[in-house]
Protein backbone atom coordinates (compact mmCIF):
# COMPACT_ATOMS: atom_id res chain seq x y z
CA UNK A 1 0.00 0.00 0.00
CA UNK A 2 2.91 2.48 1.32
CA UNK A 3 4.82 1.36 -2.35
CA UNK A 4 2.05 2.60 -4.26
CA UNK A 5 1.91 5.83 -2.26
CA UNK A 6 5.91 6.25 -3.36
CA UNK A 7 5.40 5.48 -6.38
CA UNK A 8 2.80 7.93 -6.90
CA UNK A 9 4.58 10.82 -5.19
CA UNK A 10 7.74 9.90 -7.20
CA UNK A 11 5.85 9.88 -10.21
CA UNK A 12 3.96 13.51 -9.88
CA UNK A 13 7.64 14.98 -8.34
CA UNK A 14 9.27 13.56 -11.99
CA UNK A 15 6.36 15.25 -14.24
CA UNK A 16 7.30 18.52 -12.48
CA UNK A 17 10.98 17.87 -12.16
CA UNK A 18 11.05 19.33 -8.82
CA UNK A 19 14.02 18.44 -6.80
CA UNK A 20 12.62 17.50 -3.71
CA UNK A 21 9.12 16.80 -1.92
CA UNK A 22 9.17 18.22 1.87
CA UNK A 23 5.50 17.41 2.53
CA UNK A 24 3.03 14.88 1.44
CA UNK A 25 -1.01 15.07 2.38
CA UNK A 26 -2.63 12.39 2.46
CA UNK A 27 -6.59 11.15 2.87
CA UNK A 28 -7.42 7.91 5.21
CA UNK A 29 -10.89 7.27 5.63
CA UNK A 30 -11.62 4.90 9.02
CA UNK A 31 -13.06 2.28 6.97
CA UNK A 32 -9.98 1.64 5.24
CA UNK A 33 -8.67 0.20 8.33
CA UNK A 34 -4.97 2.16 7.26
CA UNK A 35 -2.60 2.97 10.03
CA UNK A 36 -1.30 6.20 9.58
CA UNK A 37 1.74 5.28 11.87
CA UNK A 38 2.66 2.14 9.83
CA UNK A 39 2.68 4.27 7.00
CA UNK A 40 5.08 6.74 7.94
CA UNK A 41 7.12 3.79 9.08
CA UNK A 42 7.15 2.16 5.86
CA UNK A 43 7.45 5.58 3.63
CA UNK A 44 10.64 6.11 5.43
CA UNK A 45 12.31 3.13 4.41
CA UNK A 46 10.91 3.00 1.10
CA UNK A 47 11.46 7.10 0.15
CA UNK A 48 15.08 6.66 1.15
CA UNK A 49 17.13 8.15 -2.05
CA UNK A 50 14.89 9.36 -3.50
CA UNK A 51 13.44 12.76 -3.87
CA UNK A 52 11.07 12.54 -1.40
CA UNK A 53 13.55 11.17 1.37
CA UNK A 54 12.91 12.88 4.44
CA UNK A 55 9.10 14.37 3.40
CA UNK A 56 6.92 14.98 6.32
CA UNK A 57 4.14 12.96 5.97
CA UNK A 58 0.62 14.64 7.05
CA UNK A 59 -2.92 12.75 7.28
CA UNK A 60 -6.25 13.41 7.31
CA UNK A 61 -8.87 10.81 8.46
CA UNK A 62 -12.51 10.92 7.65
CA UNK A 63 -14.46 9.76 10.15
CA UNK A 64 -17.40 6.77 8.66
CA UNK A 65 -21.01 8.72 9.03
CA UNK A 66 -23.78 7.02 9.97
CA UNK A 67 -27.52 8.11 9.37
CA UNK A 68 -30.16 6.96 11.88
CA UNK A 69 -32.88 5.21 10.57
CA UNK A 70 -35.22 6.19 13.02
CA UNK A 71 -34.53 10.04 13.44
CA UNK A 72 -32.39 10.86 10.63
CA UNK A 73 -29.03 11.87 13.28
CA UNK A 74 -26.20 11.78 11.60
CA UNK A 75 -23.51 10.74 13.65
CA UNK A 76 -20.15 9.14 13.80
CA UNK A 77 -19.35 5.89 15.44
CA UNK A 78 -18.31 4.75 18.61
CA UNK A 79 -17.09 1.77 19.90
CA UNK A 80 -18.46 -1.31 19.40
CA UNK A 81 -22.13 0.03 18.52
CA UNK A 82 -23.20 1.54 15.22
CA UNK A 83 -26.28 3.05 16.89
CA UNK A 84 -27.62 6.48 17.36
CA UNK A 85 -26.49 8.49 19.98
CA UNK A 86 -29.62 10.16 20.48
CA UNK A 87 -32.43 7.70 20.37
CA UNK A 88 -30.38 4.34 19.96
CA UNK A 89 -31.77 3.71 16.42
CA UNK A 90 -30.34 1.40 13.89
CA UNK A 91 -27.70 3.50 12.46
CA UNK A 92 -26.74 2.78 8.36
CA UNK A 93 -23.65 4.19 6.76
CA UNK A 94 -23.71 7.14 4.58
CA UNK A 95 -20.86 7.11 2.02
CA UNK A 96 -17.83 8.39 3.55
CA UNK A 97 -14.62 6.68 5.52
CA UNK A 98 -13.55 4.66 2.32
CA UNK A 99 -11.19 7.81 0.96
CA UNK A 100 -6.96 6.83 0.66
CA UNK A 101 -6.18 9.68 -1.67
CA UNK A 102 -3.06 12.34 -1.75
CA UNK A 103 -3.97 15.32 -1.75
CA UNK A 104 -1.05 17.20 -2.18
CA UNK A 105 2.50 17.58 -1.97
CA UNK A 106 4.90 20.27 -1.34
CA UNK A 107 8.16 20.87 -3.26
CA UNK A 108 11.57 22.54 -3.72
CA UNK B 1 8.31 26.08 -1.41
CA UNK B 2 5.24 25.51 -3.52
CA UNK B 3 2.64 23.22 -2.76
CA UNK B 4 0.70 20.93 -5.08
CA UNK B 5 -2.74 19.62 -5.19
CA UNK B 6 -2.64 16.23 -6.44
CA UNK B 7 -5.82 14.16 -5.43
CA UNK B 8 -5.11 10.42 -7.10
CA UNK B 9 -6.20 7.54 -5.83
CA UNK B 10 -3.27 5.95 -3.83
CA UNK B 11 -4.76 2.88 -5.51
CA UNK B 12 -5.02 3.88 -9.18
CA UNK B 13 -2.36 1.70 -10.81
CA UNK B 14 -3.94 -1.99 -9.11
CA UNK B 15 -7.40 -0.10 -10.04
CA UNK B 16 -6.60 -0.10 -13.60
CA UNK B 17 -5.60 -3.88 -13.63
CA UNK B 18 -8.27 -4.90 -11.96
CA UNK B 19 -10.42 -3.34 -14.63
CA UNK B 20 -8.23 -5.17 -17.28
CA UNK B 21 -9.19 -8.59 -15.42
CA UNK B 22 -12.47 -8.10 -15.57
CA UNK B 23 -12.69 -7.56 -19.13
CA UNK B 24 -10.44 -10.84 -19.23
CA UNK B 25 -12.85 -12.43 -16.87
CA UNK B 26 -15.72 -11.82 -18.90
CA UNK B 27 -14.72 -12.93 -22.39
CA UNK B 28 -14.12 -16.21 -20.43
CA UNK B 29 -17.97 -16.27 -18.63
CA UNK B 30 -16.41 -16.39 -15.58
CA UNK B 31 -18.53 -15.50 -12.45
CA UNK B 32 -15.23 -14.39 -10.12
CA UNK B 33 -15.79 -14.16 -6.80
CA UNK B 34 -13.31 -13.25 -4.16
CA UNK B 35 -13.64 -14.89 -0.39
CA UNK B 36 -12.02 -12.83 2.19
CA UNK B 37 -11.36 -14.18 5.78
CA UNK B 38 -9.50 -14.82 8.32
CA UNK B 39 -6.47 -17.28 8.72
CA UNK B 40 -8.42 -20.51 10.23
CA UNK B 41 -11.64 -19.08 9.08
CA UNK B 42 -12.54 -22.36 6.97
CA UNK B 43 -12.03 -20.43 3.43
CA UNK B 44 -10.56 -23.84 1.69
CA UNK B 45 -12.97 -26.62 3.10
CA UNK B 46 -15.97 -23.77 2.60
CA UNK B 47 -14.64 -24.05 -1.04
CA UNK B 48 -14.54 -27.30 -1.18
CA UNK B 49 -17.96 -27.84 0.15
CA UNK B 50 -19.51 -25.21 -2.30
CA UNK B 51 -18.08 -26.64 -4.94
CA UNK B 52 -19.77 -29.80 -4.31
CA UNK B 53 -23.17 -28.06 -3.56
CA UNK B 54 -22.95 -26.51 -7.19
CA UNK B 55 -24.61 -27.44 -10.24
CA UNK B 56 -21.97 -25.26 -12.21
CA UNK B 57 -18.64 -25.67 -13.30
CA UNK B 58 -15.89 -23.76 -10.90
CA UNK B 59 -11.98 -23.27 -10.26
CA UNK B 60 -10.23 -21.84 -7.49
CA UNK B 61 -7.39 -19.17 -7.69
CA UNK B 62 -5.59 -19.36 -4.39
CA UNK B 63 -3.77 -16.87 -2.88
CA UNK B 64 -1.14 -17.88 -0.23
CA UNK B 65 2.24 -15.93 1.24
CA UNK B 66 3.72 -19.70 0.73
CA UNK B 67 2.94 -23.57 0.15
CA UNK B 68 0.67 -24.75 -2.28
CA UNK B 69 -1.25 -26.97 0.45
CA UNK B 70 -4.77 -25.61 -0.32
CA UNK B 71 -3.92 -25.94 -3.90
CA UNK B 72 -2.90 -29.75 -3.59
CA UNK B 73 -6.52 -30.34 -1.82
CA UNK B 74 -8.34 -28.64 -4.75
CA UNK B 75 -5.98 -30.65 -7.26
CA UNK B 76 -6.77 -33.90 -5.31
CA UNK B 77 -10.39 -33.36 -6.38
CA UNK B 78 -10.11 -32.54 -9.98
CA UNK B 79 -11.18 -28.96 -9.41
CA UNK B 80 -8.96 -26.80 -11.94
CA UNK B 81 -6.73 -24.38 -9.92
CA UNK B 82 -3.80 -21.74 -10.19
CA UNK B 83 -1.82 -20.91 -6.52
CA UNK B 84 -0.60 -17.74 -6.23
CA UNK B 85 2.07 -17.06 -3.76
CA UNK B 86 2.54 -14.06 -2.98
CA UNK B 87 5.91 -14.14 -0.83
CA UNK B 88 5.27 -12.02 1.98
CA UNK B 89 2.57 -9.49 0.86
CA UNK B 90 -0.56 -10.38 3.51
CA UNK B 91 -3.24 -9.57 0.28
CA UNK B 92 -3.85 -10.28 -3.52
CA UNK B 93 -3.33 -7.45 -5.65
CA UNK B 94 -4.38 -7.21 -9.06
CA UNK B 95 -1.42 -8.16 -10.79
CA UNK B 96 -1.02 -11.50 -9.72
CA UNK B 97 -4.66 -12.26 -10.31
CA UNK B 98 -3.75 -10.80 -13.82
CA UNK B 99 -1.08 -13.45 -14.23
CA UNK B 100 -3.29 -16.16 -12.53
CA UNK B 101 -6.24 -15.85 -14.75
CA UNK B 102 -4.21 -16.13 -17.86
CA UNK B 103 -2.72 -19.17 -16.67
CA UNK B 104 -6.33 -21.18 -15.36
CA UNK B 105 -7.35 -22.90 -18.88
CA UNK B 106 -11.32 -22.57 -17.69
CA UNK B 107 -14.44 -21.30 -18.91
CA UNK B 108 -18.10 -20.93 -18.50
CA UNK B 109 -18.25 -21.10 -14.63
CA UNK B 110 -17.57 -19.81 -11.03
CA UNK B 111 -13.90 -18.73 -10.02
CA UNK B 112 -13.33 -18.32 -6.83
CA UNK B 113 -10.37 -16.19 -5.57
CA UNK B 114 -9.37 -18.23 -1.74
CA UNK B 115 -7.94 -14.15 -0.87
CA UNK B 116 -4.94 -14.32 1.71
CA UNK B 117 -5.83 -15.01 5.27
CA UNK B 118 -6.13 -11.59 6.52
CA UNK B 119 -9.45 -9.26 7.21
CA UNK B 120 -7.86 -5.45 6.20
CA UNK B 121 -5.81 -5.40 3.15
CA UNK B 122 -7.58 -8.00 0.99
CA UNK B 123 -10.70 -5.78 1.14
CA UNK B 124 -9.00 -2.71 -0.41
CA UNK B 125 -7.22 -4.02 -3.36
CA UNK B 126 -9.88 -5.05 -5.74
CA UNK B 127 -8.96 -7.67 -8.05
CA UNK B 128 -11.35 -7.75 -10.93
CA UNK B 129 -13.88 -9.85 -9.43
CA UNK B 130 -17.61 -9.38 -9.95
CA UNK B 131 -18.16 -9.30 -5.75
CA UNK B 132 -16.33 -10.05 -1.96
CA UNK B 133 -17.73 -12.51 -0.05
CA UNK B 134 -16.85 -12.14 3.34
CA UNK B 135 -16.22 -15.04 5.82
CA UNK B 136 -16.72 -14.83 9.25
CA UNK B 137 -16.90 -17.54 12.16
CA UNK B 138 -18.54 -18.65 15.44
CA UNK B 139 -15.22 -19.36 17.60
CA UNK B 140 -13.26 -16.18 16.47
CA UNK B 141 -16.32 -13.44 17.82
CA UNK B 142 -19.06 -11.45 17.30
CA UNK B 143 -16.98 -8.61 16.96
CA UNK B 144 -15.94 -8.99 13.54
CA UNK B 145 -18.38 -6.17 11.80
CA UNK B 146 -17.15 -4.02 14.28
CA UNK B 147 -13.87 -4.35 14.17
CA UNK B 148 -13.02 -4.53 10.43
CA UNK B 149 -15.96 -2.67 9.23
CA UNK B 150 -14.41 -2.45 5.66
CA UNK B 151 -14.78 -5.63 4.55
CA UNK B 152 -18.58 -5.98 5.90
CA UNK B 153 -19.00 -3.08 4.10
CA UNK B 154 -17.97 -3.86 0.42
CA UNK B 155 -18.84 -7.31 0.19
CA UNK B 156 -21.78 -8.51 -1.80
CA UNK B 157 -23.06 -11.47 0.94
CA UNK B 158 -21.48 -12.55 4.31
CA UNK B 159 -20.85 -16.01 5.28
CA UNK B 160 -21.20 -16.99 9.18
CA UNK B 161 -18.91 -20.08 8.87
CA UNK B 162 -18.51 -23.07 11.99
CA UNK B 163 -22.29 -22.52 12.77
CA UNK B 164 -21.85 -26.21 14.31
CA UNK B 165 -19.52 -24.59 17.26
CA UNK B 166 -22.57 -22.03 18.36
CA UNK B 167 -23.43 -24.46 21.85
CA UNK B 168 -19.26 -23.71 22.58
CA UNK B 169 -18.98 -19.92 22.01
CA UNK B 170 -20.43 -17.31 23.81
CA UNK B 171 -21.42 -15.56 20.15
CA UNK B 172 -24.15 -12.88 20.71
CA UNK B 173 -25.91 -13.58 16.80
CA UNK B 174 -28.30 -10.08 17.62
CA UNK B 175 -24.85 -8.43 17.82
CA UNK B 176 -23.29 -9.96 14.76
CA UNK B 177 -26.30 -8.97 12.54
CA UNK B 178 -27.08 -5.76 14.15
CA UNK B 179 -23.52 -4.65 13.31
CA UNK B 180 -23.61 -6.22 9.57
CA UNK B 181 -26.99 -4.78 8.97
CA UNK B 182 -25.61 -0.92 9.99
CA UNK B 183 -22.82 -1.17 7.53
CA UNK B 184 -24.34 -3.33 4.40
CA UNK B 185 -28.59 -3.36 4.91
CA UNK B 186 -28.82 -5.49 1.81
CA UNK B 187 -26.58 -8.80 1.99
CA UNK B 188 -27.52 -11.68 2.32
CA UNK B 189 -26.06 -13.67 5.42
CA UNK B 190 -25.53 -17.44 5.29
CA UNK B 191 -24.80 -19.65 8.49
CA UNK B 192 -22.76 -22.54 7.45
CA UNK B 193 -20.99 -25.27 8.64
CA UNK B 194 -18.41 -26.35 6.04
CA UNK B 195 -17.28 -29.34 8.16
CA UNK B 196 -20.54 -30.63 8.09
CA UNK B 197 -22.10 -29.39 5.19
CA UNK B 198 -24.84 -27.65 7.00
CA UNK B 199 -26.77 -24.39 5.12
CA UNK B 200 -24.75 -25.28 1.99
CA UNK B 201 -28.02 -25.80 -0.33
CA UNK B 202 -29.03 -22.12 0.60
CA UNK B 203 -25.90 -20.59 -0.48
CA UNK B 204 -25.33 -22.95 -3.35
CA UNK B 205 -28.42 -21.84 -4.46
CA UNK B 206 -28.10 -18.38 -4.34
CA UNK B 207 -24.92 -18.26 -5.93
CA UNK B 208 -26.14 -20.30 -9.15
CA UNK B 209 -28.91 -17.52 -9.47
CA UNK B 210 -26.02 -14.61 -9.73
CA UNK B 211 -24.34 -16.90 -12.10
CA UNK B 212 -26.88 -17.12 -14.22
CA UNK B 213 -27.82 -13.20 -13.67
CA UNK B 214 -24.50 -12.97 -14.50
CA UNK B 215 -24.19 -14.65 -17.47
CA UNK B 216 -28.15 -13.11 -19.04
CA UNK B 217 -26.88 -9.48 -18.60
CA UNK B 218 -23.54 -9.97 -20.48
Amino acid sequence: MTQSLVDMVLEEAEKREVKKVTKVTVVIGELTGLESESIKFYFDILSENTVAEGAELTFKIIKAQFKCRQCGTIFERSNFTFNCPVCGGVGVLVNKGKEFYIESIEVE
Amino acid sequence: MEEIVIIRDVLEVNNNVAHENKVIKDEKNILMVNLIGSPGAGKTTFILRAIENLKVPCAVIEGDVTSDIDARKMAERNIPVVQINTGGSCHLNAGSVNKALKALSFDDGIVFIENVGNLICPSAFELGEDFKLAMANVPEGDDKPYKYPALFTKAKAVVLNKIDMLPFFEFNKKFFYDGIRALNPDAPIFEVSARTGEGFGEFAKWLEEEYHKFRQDK
